[in-house]
């Protein structure tokens, strides 16, 4: 969770990723942000997301993103 | 049939009368009816063009759909005898199968988009390249039919096929009800392209006469009417008048182009989405928003999440994200951070990415290198005031403008002026000549050009620059009070003498101010050709 | 209750307002062009006319009924338009004969040649004014060009609202009313301007009236013979626009084969006695005041001999109508010539022409 939240404050440092929810709806993050976002999670988690997955609802707070690749890393093993 | 024709305005009133005569089960079908009526009077041949994509599309999604299904039954029963890895191999195997239908309907689909909108554009290019080698043009071009709308329904259908290979929903069973979808007439000439989880929800339903959402209706028609005939069908007058003598009207005057086009533009498309919307209103039907107050926006990239919101999203969601998040990105992007560095290797991908998306956006407008240059000027355009980023950071925390009224408003018209200067490409004959107009502004302006005649030369009176002036007072008043909410709901709350005023008042100025009838060629919708 | 008068009042208002702006953007013909507001006139008048004279400017400026009336007591009227296309002749006389029935009309061949609709504001100018029936619908559908729309009759505000930028102090006079501009339906011109280097007709591929306009001609003189009306057919004695012996020869035949008689003015000109040099406001298109008394002169002798119309001076009604027409009839001679002697022309500096 650490790990991901650095990541998103790489991002955008003048948010508070811990608390801050509807992270798409609310404008924070962008498309940019959302590929650079899952390109970093490969690097760090070694998880693929698919495009499918890119939708407002898994990236809404660092908790639902979490969730998404926690779910990954369970399916895989 | 335009939408500015009497044609329309009948046909609408029959489908309108029809729709709530019927008993609600048959609405949705007198609805299909309609639509194919309306695609048949505008060509009989186009009807065999969209039935093509509506029954391939049907035909793939429901396959996958099926299988889809038939696999989760099987896999939840034979889950346990399985080991980890049978499991995921099966899981592929289903997956590689769903992928061939998936991209058989995709590409057929595509393939006739392509060949009907781009055969002509390619053969020109073969011709001039064949001519930078010394030889005659050989080629000579097809005669090809561009159905009405063609790009729209299929990067609806599309779309639909996507999500249903995504697994978001379930294909539907009844190809009537998808081909309703697909054909819907009131979006199917300039879109917005509608999202099957989103139309679904209202389109198939059946709906009672409901005095408040047919008003509501046809208050947002009218509106749409004011726009298009008052203030677009109006300036673009002097818009074609601008761009059909690039020789006299250059320096300032190109600039006044850019910037009358940049109204004509809005007021046409968004009068026309406005007109669509409301139709589909009036029959209870939820049709998205396409645009959101676009000239207000802060930057580019903001601009383009607020205007002709359902084709951005519709490249972010289908192209961009399924190009950055493929095996192949995911590789380029880890190699390039090994070659060159995280910060610079991070950017590739992205950088890819948009360029492909912003490429496809602009040769989806249309089949010419302006269009091409076009969004690749947007590309360049984004990408710069991305990198810029840490330097507003920078400056906003060295110099405390951020917010202020002031610096709102520099963006703002900073924003319109790069869109309107990239708008050019929109406007004149050739890539050339369109560097030659912009370059014009800032070498050929001269104070002299402020002369009242030469804007009356035009073709239009001092009397048309006023409605024009005035309209566009009206648009920017309507949509300063429309951030605080809907402004037909504030209108209705109102006593019944405003209301009426204000209702009254927008139909009899669109009566007797609009541009239409003889003397003004009946211009068409600037989307349609898309 | 309440809300029921609440609805009623605003319907109201609504209609109210679009019939008020329709009134005042529709065009007046009050000054300049004074063509359009022909036709609306007729209806104002008495009836019971026993001569109507039905066509273009080439019997509206070339008859007048004033002089008919004052020699042979001959009680007539034009229904004259500019470039009166002959389906809405013909649709005007369908509207006649159904109004009055008169005892003759006199139909001016000259509008044969157009097969096809012509102009729309010509259209606008002969239809605007016929009150609504079923004649007006069928002139409207004959006419209408490929840019016209059936609707912009009904609502004339979707023709004429472009006129919001011309609007001037005509619009506000003639809101509820019009003046009367012509006498019976004669349009005068007491000027002079002598008929020099008439044209030959440029020769033609082809000679043929077209068979819309012959169907129309056999419908019109069906509709009189049905209703036992004498239709005589003219052609003007005017040199221009040129009439080619082509022509005049279909007619002839046409009058025979349909026993109808036809007088073609071109040959009468020196019976009649007109002088191109005095006779004439236009250089020979139409004939001013002088050379249509003279051609009245001519046809009202023949209507009474020939076709034995009734003296009917001495009806006391038609001879005090009467007396109000030959009063502005001299009135406008009287203006004319004023306007002539001050400043050259007959219109008054305030008229736009």
């Amino acid at each position: 969770m650490n790990e991901l939240i650095e990541i998103l404050s790489d991002l955008h440092p003048e948010v508070d990723f811990t608390t801050a929810k509807d992270l798409v709806t609310g404008g924070i993050l962008d498309s940019f942000d959302i590929v650079s976002l899952i390109s970093e999670i490969n690097e760090e988690f070694d998880v693929t997301i698919s495009a499918a997955e890119l939708t407002p609802e898994n990236f809404a707070s660092a908790e639902t993103i979490y969730a998404l690749i926690k779910a990954k890393l369970d399916d895989e093993d | 049939m335009l939408f500015t024709s009497y044609e329309f305005l009948g046909f609408l009133l029959v489908v309108f009368i029809m729709y709530y005569l019927l008993p609600g089960r048959a609405q949705w079908s007198f609805l299909l009816i309609a639509s194919y009526a309306f695609y048949f009077m505008a060509d009989p041949r186009y009807l065999i063009f969209i039935a093509i994509t509506t029954v391939s599309t049907y035909l793939a999604a429901k396959a996958i759909s099926d299988k889809k299904q038939s696999f989760d039954i099987w896999f939840k029963e034979h889950k346990k005898e399985m080991e980890k890895e049978e499991r995921k191999a099966a899981k592929a195997k289903e997956h590689a199968n769903e992928k061939k239908i998936f991209l058989c309907c995709l590409l057929f689909n595509l393939g006739i988009l392509a060949v009907t909108k781009y055969t002509n554009f390619t053969i020109s290019n073969i011709n001039s390249i064949i001519g930078a080698f010394g030889n005659q043009g050989t080629l000579s071009f097809v005669d090809l039919i561009i159905p009405m709308g063609i790009s729209f329904y299929t990067f609806q259908s599309m779309g639909y096929l996507i999500d249903v290979y995504n697994g978001k929903f379930e294909a539907q069973k009844n190809p009537f009800k998808f081909a309703l979808f697909v054909s819907f007439f009131p979006q199917l000439v300039q879109g917005p392209i509608s999202r099957y989880a989103d139309l679904s929800q209202t389109l198939f339903e059946e709906h009672r006469f409901d005095w408040k959402t047919v008003s509501f209706g046809l208050e947002r028609i009218m509106w749409g009417f004011f726009k298009k005939l008052v203030i677009a069908d109006r300036i673009l007058v002097a818009v074609q008048a601008i761009i059909a003598s690039p020789d006299t009207y250059n320096g300032f005057y190109a600039f006044a182009g850019a910037m009358f086009y940049a109204l004509e533009l809005y007021a046409d498309f968004t009068g026309g989405i406005d007109i669509t919307i409301g139709v589909a209103e009036t029959m209870g039907i939820k049709v998205t928003e396409n645009f959101r107050r676009p000239y207000f926006s802060k930057n580019i990239k903001e601009y383009w999440n607020r205007w002709h919101i359902t084709m951005g999203t519709w490249f972010t969601d289908y192209i961009f994200y399924p190009i950055s998040a493929s095996q192949f990105m995911m590789k380029l992007s880890k190699k390039s951070r090994a070659r060159l560095g995280n910060n610079l290797g991070k950017r590739v991908p992205v950088y890819l990415s948009s360029f492909i998306v912003w490429f496809t956006t602009g040769i989806w407008h249309g089949a010419s290198w302006n269009f091409i240059v076009w969004g690749l000027g947007n590309f360049v355009v984004i990408m710069i005031s991305q990198e810029l980023e840490p330097f507003y950071r920078w400056f906003h925390s060295k110099v405390k403008v951020d917010g202020t009224f002031g610096w709102k408003l520099f963006q703002i018209i900073r924003t319109v002026l790069i869109m309107s200067s990239l708008r050019m490409f929109d406007c004149y004959r050739d890539v050339p000549l369109t560097f030659k107009m912009f370059g014009s502004i800032f070498t050929k302006s001269s104070l002299s050009q402020l002369n009242a005649d030469a804007f009356i030369s035009m073709g239009l009176e001092s009397y048309d620059y006023a409605v024009v002036f005035i309209g566009m007072l009206v648009l920017v008043a309507v949509s300063l009070v429309q951030r605080s909410g809907s402004v037909r709901e504030k209108i209705a709350a109102k006593a019944a003498p405003v209301r009426f005023i204000a209702w009254y008042g927008l139909f009899m100025a669109t009566l007797i101010f609009g541009a239409y009838g003889i003397g003004y060629s009946a211009s068409q919708f600037i989307y349609n050709q898309f | 209750m309440k809300k029921l008068l609440a609805i009623i009042l605003t319907i109201f208002i609504a209609v109210a307002g679009l019939a008020f702006a329709t009134k005042l953007l529709e065009p007046k013909y009050m000054s300049g062009v004074l063509e359009g507001a022909m036709i609306e006139e007729y209806y104002d008048d008495p009836t019971d006319h026993n001569v109507v004279f039905i066509g273009d400017c080439e019997l509206y400026e070339n008859v007048s009924p004033v002089y008919l009336w004052e020699n042979f007591g001959i009680n007539s009227y034009i229904r004259g338009s500019a470039q009166q296309l002959i389906w809405q002749s013909y649709y005007l006389a369908e509207e006649t004969i159904k109004k009055e029935h008169p005892d003759i009309i006199v139909f001016n061949v000259l509008s044969m040649k157009y097969n096809e609709p012509q102009k729309e504001a010509y259209n606008r100018m002969t239809i605007d004014g016929m009150k609504w029936s079923s004649s007006k619908i069928g002139s409207i559908n004959a006419s209408m060009t490929e840019e016209e729309h059936f609707i912009d009759y009904v609502f004339p505000l979707l023709r004429y609202h472009r006129r919001w930028s011309d609007l001037d102090s005509d619009d506000l006079t003639y809101l509820g009313h019009r003046d009367k501009i012509t006498f019976n339906g004669y349009y005068m011109r007491v000027d002079v301007k002598p008929a020099e280097n008439i044209p030959e007709g440029k020769p033609l591929a082809d000679y043929q009236f077209g068979s819309n306009a012959y169907t129309y001609l056999d419908k019109l003189t069906k509709l009189c013979k049905d209703n036992d009306v004498q239709l005589i057919l003219v052609k003007a004695p005017t040199l221009y626009p040129y009439w080619y012996s082509q022509w005049e020869e279909q007619i002839v035949d046409y009058a025979a084969a349909n026993d109808l008689p036809y007088i073609n003015f071109l040959d009468l000109q020196d019976e009649m006695g007109i002088d191109w040099n005095e006779d004439t406001y236009d250089g020979g298109l139409h004939l001013n005041l002088a050379g249509a008394e003279k051609m009245s002169q001519y046809f009202g002798k023949v209507l009474s001999e020939e076709f034995k119309v009734p003296d009917r001076r001495g009806e006391a009604e038609l001879d005090s109508y009467w007396k109000l027409v030959s009063d502005r009839y001299n009135a406008e001679i009287e203006r004319q010539n004023t306007n002539l002697k001050l400043y050259g022309t007959v219109h008054g500096p305030e008229e736009n022409q």
